[in-house]
């Protein structure tokens, strides 16, 4: 059984474009502070700030939890908003339902979902349209030691 | 390639981080989507771009790279600056543009990631 060691939740709010990415960068100052390997580090980072963009994006608000294990880091992201009618076609690179104004903020090239399945080691979405989305990653500490 | 060779060599005015330009470079990735950055980046290379809003820098902390360099003389908010500095990244702009600038530092030894 793995020992959980740490565990951490932060808000996110749909549509505050100026504070989108806010609370990824403080986790890479956590992590970095608790001493995880760069690689990792970074892996963790590019997940939970895909994730949190998305939130901001296409809902209404959503939390992020972070739980550190003695084996891997696990990111829970759930939010309140307009859910996901196709999986499928959304993980698939380049779909995007993204307006002209994520797309000035250099977001919205339909890659953010494949990044997050990219960097980790386990990843699932589920979704209820109308409702919300949860997304989960792991990323494992061994995996690249 | 030193930080400061690329700023002369390109003509750039320094808007961030003018005592840390002696990182090394060995690499660049270029681009104006932030998830293309975060898909290529590697770490440590030098982020080219033309988008100059706070995700650029957001990125550029993310994705883990040495310095970035706003092309086409596009210069960010002072915000902005504020939060390259506050993070420590070294924020360089040139009026080139961006396939010229890819160009030069090709020419020079410089490479992409892919
Ligand atoms: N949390 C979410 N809530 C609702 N829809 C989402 C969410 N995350 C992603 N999507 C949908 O999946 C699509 C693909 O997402 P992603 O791969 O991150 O690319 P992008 O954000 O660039 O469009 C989005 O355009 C959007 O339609
Ligand atoms: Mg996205």
């Amino acid at each position: 059984m793995a020992v959980e060691l740490l565990r951490e939740s932060y808000e996110i709010q749909g549509k505050n474009y100026d504070k989108a990415g806010e609370v990824s960068g403080e986790i890479k100052v956590l992590l970095r502070d608790l001493g995880i390997d760069a690689v990792n580090m970074r892996r963790v980072v590019i997940v939970a700030y895909e994730g949190e963009m998305n939130v901001v994006m296409y809902a209404h608000r959503g939390t992020l939890t972070l739980v550190l294990t003695d084996r891997d880091i696990n990111l829970e992201i759930a939010d309140e908003g307009p859910g996901i009618p196709d999986i499928g076609l959304a993980l698939q690179e380049g779909y995007s339902t993204a307006s002209d104004e994520m797309r000035e903020m250099g977001f919205g090239f339909g890659m953010g979902l494949p990044n997050m399945k990219k960097n980790s080691d386990e990843f699932r979405i589920e979704s209820e349209v109308g409702k919300g989305t949860f997304v989960f990653a792991k990323i494992r500490l061994n995996a690249n030691a | 390639m030193k930080l400061h060779e690329i700023r002369d060599l390109l003509q750039c005015e320094v808007l961030a981080g003018e005592d840390n330009l002696s990182v090394d470079i060995h690499q660049v990735v270029a681009s104006d989507g932030m998830s293309e950055i975060l898909a290529f980046a590697k770490s440590k290379e030098l982020m080219i771009t033309g988008l100059t809003n706070i995700q650029s820098i957001r990125t550029a902390d993310i994705a883990g790279v040495s310095a970035v360099l706003y092309c086409r003389g596009k210069r960010p908010e002072k915000k902005v600056i504020d939060f390259a500095k506050e993070k420590r990244i070294p924020v360089l702009v040139t009026k080139m543009v961006m396939f010229d600038i890819c160009g030069v530092l090709y020419n020079r030894g410089l490479k992409g990631v892919s």
